[in-house]
């Protein structure tokens, strides 16, 4: 019965410790991959300024409001610019640098195919 | 055939790896915030400074006359540079100037007024300095011109001589 009353307590505080844990996590996560423009190379989480601090409490505004990682990031971006973060987007101007290195490694294998295995056949 | 795959191959990576870092080298590393922008004024409710109301941004800026946002605080020394110039465009009738005082205590920043007088048509109370990220300002002190709702110009760090002008041939 002492066990079973322990369990049911348990699950009872389990979820509710567990979503406040889920904000914290993902307000890290976000404010991680969020630049701090005015600081040299450091993160919005990393910063302890005044920009960075206060863009921490509009983070955490944010998701208590109920808005998306994704939805973060694109209000963040369209007041900053795209600068602010860390991950560059997908668009035509970065096409380059997220399919580079794919292209290399595909036609790197290609040549590694063409030269060893095929020649091994 | 397949003995002129591989170095055809091998030269065109070569080339767009030339091609991209050529491109990088020229490009210049400095990062400069975009100051012309077109964006709409964030519609938020903000605590004003005299009265204790809390009103929507909507509501002050919505006349179709000129305003300057200017984001400051009492413990901000660049802001006391800056004051002259925005006394001198309070004189404009064509133009009003909002005050967001920004992470202050209400104390030091009537001080500070007091001191130095008070360019303000209103003040916005931005203790927590949330409103500022808002706006997309960066610290203080910082000015947006706004027009219709939209902000036309932004003006990172004190005004000067040069920017005053400029807003004057803004609001001609």
């Amino acid at each position: 019965m002492k066990i079973l009353k322990l369990v049911l307590i348990i699950f009872l505080i389990f979820p509710i410790n567990a979503l406040k844990a889920d904000n914290e996590v993902l307000k890290n996560k976000i404010t991680k991959n969020l630049r701090c423009l005015i600081c040299q190379g450091q993160s919005v989480y990393d910063s302890d300024s005044e920009f960075a601090n206060s863009l921490k409490i509009v983070v955490d505004n944010k998701i208590n409001e109920g808005l998306s990682e994704k939805q973060i990031y694109s209000y963040f971006q369209s007041k900053y610019g795209e600068w602010i973060l860390y991950d560059p987007l997908f668009n035509k101007n970065t096409y380059f640098l997220w399919l580079l290195p794919l292209l290399i490694f595909f036609i790197g294998g290609a040549i590694i195919f063409n030269k060893f295995i095929k020649k091994q056949k | 055939m397949k003995n002129k795959l591989l170095p055809l191959s091998i030269t065109f990576i070569f080339i767009i790896i030339f091609i991209v870092f050529y491109k990088g080298l020229k490009d210049t590393n400095i990062y400069t915030p975009e100051s012309k922008i077109n964006n709409e004024i964030p519609s938020l409710m903000v605590d004003l400074f005299d009265t204790d109301k809390t009103v929507n941004t909507i509501e002050i800026f919505q006349s179709d006359k000129f305003y300057l946002l200017n984001i400051w605080s009492s413990w901000c020394v660049p802001c006391r540079e800056e004051h002259p110039f925005l006394m001198e465009l309070k004189n404009n009738d064509r133009l009003k100037v909002i005050g967001m005082n920004y992470k202050d205590t209400k104390n030091n920043a009537k001080n500070f007024l007091e001191e130095l007088g008070n360019p303000y048509d209103q003040i916005i109370f931005d203790s927590k300095g949330t409103n500022a990220i808002e706006w997309g300002a960066y610290g203080v002190p910082e000015s947006f011109l706004i027009s219709n709702n939209k902000i036309i110009k932004k003006y990172i760090g004190p005004l000067n001589k040069a920017s005053v002008e400029e807003i004057k041939s803004y609001i001609k």
